[in-house]
């Protein structure tokens, strides 16, 4: 894909744009180790813009590049200390000989189901997910976790089988894998508090009534009328009412209580 | 990295000014807004897209004549990356009635539906499935679904939003199915916030009159893409997903209806043919592009592969003149440069404010017109608050949030952003953030009609590779719902059409070589290859030293 840099090299000016990198006139460098190989990058980028600068081209590891969508998990060492450390590429800043490796891809165990064959009864997913008891409670997916979610928090929750708790406590969850990577129990977490998540808003958290009737509503084509006449409308009419009969909310009253005195279009 | 010492004493006069400011709030006082006439002049005096320089007029195909972004004018002007002699259509490596291009929310809706009509699909998709725009999305999604609401304010706010250059019908579908979108989710098993009873919490945004914004967390586009995919993966007997595999050409037969796509394998550089009765466009937008350098929200693959690709077999497109430019990108600390801050921290009352701590403009404006005042108010005023690396930000006030609705709102309503400011040392329910208009999504694209089709029989597209349902102009909220309406419409249209009868005669590329000849004919010497499939970071002295490559 040469071309695809030339496009790039023809409009990008000498300055950092988009996401290229660039090593302002007298700023320093640090050794980062990149899967045992020593390259020299500028400080304060992060793991993977820092790879970037380095030459590398991601095809797997990269996706979102902002810390949501779990593509770029990656685990390193300092130079001298024991431990082991996990981050997001995209979000940890390269500090100086680090040592990394990425796992854009960890193995791991999904159930297969139909949701609406399901119930908010948690021997569901003691069903679909045995393993959930082969837990010991270690802790190294907690620890290994980038977004800090307690994830033997939720597991605990649903072993106890508390799956609302489960459901609230995993929300931040982005599946990067790395808690599975590290189970002992060899548990594909995120799967299950997937799980745990869609049960929750399907089977224990209220419906929404107000939305029920608006369904209802469209589906008895009570506002086909009014659509067709806007459709038909010319600008200038559309024009007076945006900027003359348009009431607007107020911001402070909470949500189903307001009434708007032009009640003919609702 | 906190904010450096200079930083620190700037904060100052914005805490200076914030018991004021908070109180004026309390009485629900705002910082007026433009009227359509001023709104008109910064737009055309500070907004990106208005300005003339780095555009062209493009000399080919269905959109000959008009004016793009230069970006954008060479990948409407580019050559295949494929020598179509090098191309053999006659094996077909693998075969569906409905083939979907892209994983991202739009494609995962529509291989859903699809899969509901007893069709059997594939989704290819560049990345890994979900790797998109939509899991990117934070703030959230819209739809009339309370009492004080109706389709009717939604459709009137988007249209007026979009200063009413938006496509009648796409405003139409949306305002209609927006409701049914919601519901559908719900039943799907989305956490959506709502109160202990069961109502959907809603929110404002940048030109509502009604609060419309439904969301989940501030992972709203995470949550939707976790749950569709998940209900895709349960359902591997009808929906195959291709992940690695983009398209890079659309295949027609020799009656002109479209009937899948060569499939290109990135990790073993290998080329597929995929056949199907139908065919889905679902690739997102092109905030890759870097379009005038401006840094982007968007996620690595959004290069608009999908527009290059329908161009070529003769769809055009509109309003891919108009980029958005997201009002709030951070701008620091350096690592988070680009990233984007949900509007719903100005919709929960924070205020933008200027180097003095002062407030310069409605929050709340349309984002065009905000992008715009906020660049006047650092380039042409002079009062923005420079970074230590070069960049220019203003200040978004997210502390007045917790004085407003009660310690902890900030934290518990935007977890995600929380923890991202911690990790470098800044609290944002005690600091402000610094934040600059980023380039954030594709307003324009190909052309459909409300029920996704294109001129092209069997070709359908939905999502940002769509344009018109925005006009020049869109706001906050409705993307999401144009992906689930529109992605929700192809699936089900695709297979209504296949219904109708399919007969898929004789495969062929020969339109590419037909677009080829037009090229050169136009005289275009040195076009570009695309579809670009990702962008290339390499920093000049790396490519320097590429010699083998030259
Ligand atoms: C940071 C951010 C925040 C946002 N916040 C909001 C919000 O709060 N509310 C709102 O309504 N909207 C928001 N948006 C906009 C909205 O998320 C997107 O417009 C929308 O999700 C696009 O969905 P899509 O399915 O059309 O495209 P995407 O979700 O981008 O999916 C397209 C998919 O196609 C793949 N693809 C690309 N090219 C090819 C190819 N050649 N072959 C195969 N696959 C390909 C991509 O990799 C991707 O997986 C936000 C966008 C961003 C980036
Ligand atoms: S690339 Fe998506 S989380 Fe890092």
């Amino acid at each position: 894909m040469a071309e695809a840099e030339n496009i790039q090299a023809k409009q990008a000016p000498k300055v950092a744009t988009g996401d290229r990198a660039i090593l302002p006139e007298g700023a320093k460098t640090i050794p980062v180790y990149v899967m045992g190989k020593r390259y020299e990058v500028p400080e304060t980028l992060t793991i993977m813009k820092a790879m970037e600068f380095a030459g590398f081209k991601f095809i797997r590891g990269a996706g979102c590049r902002g810390g949501i969508c779990g593509a770029c998990p990656t685990v390193y060492r300092k130079a001298g200390d024991y431990k082991l450390f996990f981050g997001l590429a995209c979000q940890t800043v390269v500090e100086p000989n680090m040592y990394l490796a990425q796992i854009p891809f960890y193995p791991a165990n999904r159930a297969t189901y139909k949701l609406e064959e399901l119930s908010g009864d948690p021997e569901v997913i003691y069903a679909l997910y045995p393993e959930l008891f082969r837990c010991v409670a270690c802790n190294l997916c907690t620890k290994a976790c980038p977004m800090d979610v307690d994830v033997l928090g939720y597991i605990s929750a649903l072993k106890q089988g508390n799956i609302a708790k489960a459901a609230e406590i995993s929300f931040d969850c982005i599946q990067c894998g790395l808690c599975a990577s590290r189970c002992m129990g060899e548990l594909p977490q995120y799967h299950i508090g997937q799980l745990a998540r869609r049960i929750y808003a399907k089977y224990i958290q209220p419906k929404a009534e107000h939305l029920q009737k608006r369904v209802d509503d469209i589906n008895a084509q009570k506002y086909d009328e009014v659509l067709k006449n806007l459709l038909a409308m010319d600008k200038e009419n559309l024009e007076k009412i945006y900027i003359n009969e348009r009431e607007r909310e107020p911001d402070l009253t909470p949500p189903g209580e307001w009434v708007p005195q032009d009640t003919q279009y609702l | 990295m906190s904010y450096t010492p200079e930083m620190r004493e700037l904060i100052k006069k914005v805490e200076a000014t914030r018991p004021a400011r908070v109180e004026r709030a309390r009485r629900n006082e705002h910082y007026p807004a433009l009227n359509l006439k001023e709104r008109e002049e910064v737009l055309n005096a500070y907004h990106p897209d208005c300005q003339k320089d780095g555009t062209r007029a493009v000399k080919v195909g269905s959109n000959k004549g008009d004016i793009f972004q230069d970006q954008v004018a060479d990948l409407l002007e580019s050559k295949a990356l494929l020598r179509p002699d090098a191309v053999d259509l006659s094996t077909v490596d693998y075969e569906a009635d409905v083939l979907i291009i892209g994983g991202g929310g739009a494609g995962t809706s529509a291989a859903l539906m699809a899969s509901d009509a007893g069709k059997s699909v594939i989704i290819s998709t560049k990345l890994r499935h979900g790797d998109s725009n939509t899991i990117m999305a934070e703030g959230g999604i819209q739809a009339a679904t309370q009492e004080c609401d109706s389709p009717f304010y939604h459709y009137i706010d988007t249209i007026g939003g979009g200063h009413f250059t938006n496509q009648p019908d796409l405003v139409e579908a949306i305002a209609h199915d927006a409701p049914l979108s919601i519901s559908w989710l719900e039943n799907l098993g989305m956490m959506f916030n709502k109160t202990p009873e069961g109502r959907m919490v809603v929110r404002h945004f940048g030109g509502s009159s009604r609060k419309r914004l439904h969301s989940a967390g501030d992972m709203t586009g995470a949550e939707i893409m976790r749950v569709i995919r998940d209900e895709a993966r349960s359902r591997q007997d009808s929906i195959t997903v291709l992940e690695f595999t983009p398209a890079v050409e659309l295949i027609l037969d020799e009656d002109g209806k479209c009937a899948g796509a060569i499939l290109f394998n990135m990790e073993t550089r290998e080329f597929y043919i995929a056949k199907a009765k139908a065919v889905i466009l679902a690739s997102g937008g092109f905030g890759r592009l870097h379009i005038k350098g401006f840094a982007t929200t968007n996620h690595y693959g959004a290069t608009m592969d999908g527009v290059v690709m329908a161009y070529r077999v003769g769809v055009g497109n509109k309003y891919l003149f108009s980029t958005q430019y997201h009002p709030t990108g951070v701008v620091y600390p350096e690592q988070n440069v680009g990233l984007l801050i949900t509007e719903k921290v100005r919709g929960l009352g924070a205020h933008v404010l200027n180097i003095d701590g002062e407030q310069f403009c409605f929050p709340l404006e349309p984002r065009d017109v905000e992008s715009a005042e906020l660049i006047c108010e650092a380039m042409d005023k002079g009062k923005g608050i420079l970074t230590p690396t070069g960049r220019v930000g203003l200040w978004l006030d997210s502390p007045m949030i917790d004085d407003l609705h009660g310690e902890g709102t900030v934290k518990k309503e935007l977890p995600a952003k929380f923890i991202q400011f911690a990790r470098h040392g800044i609290d944002i329910s005690k600091d402000p953030m610094l934040v600059y208009p980023t380039l954030h999504y594709q307003n324009g694209g190909v052309n459909v009609s409300a029920s996704t089709e294109t001129d092209v029989p069997g070709l359908f597209a939905a999502g940002e590779v769509i344009g018109g349902v925005h006009g020049e102009n869109r706001l906050m909220g409705n993307s999401l719902q144009d992906i689930i309406t529109f992605g929700r419409r192809a699936g089900v249209n695709a297979a209504e059409y296949i219904d109708g009868g399919v007969e898929i005669k004789k495969l062929t590329i020969d339109h590419v070589a037909r677009f080829e000849k037009e090229i050169d004919e136009a005289g275009i010497t040195d076009p570009v290859t695309a579809p670009i499939i990702l962008p290339d970071y390499s920093t000049d002295e790396v490519i320097s030293r590429r010699w083998a490559e030259k």
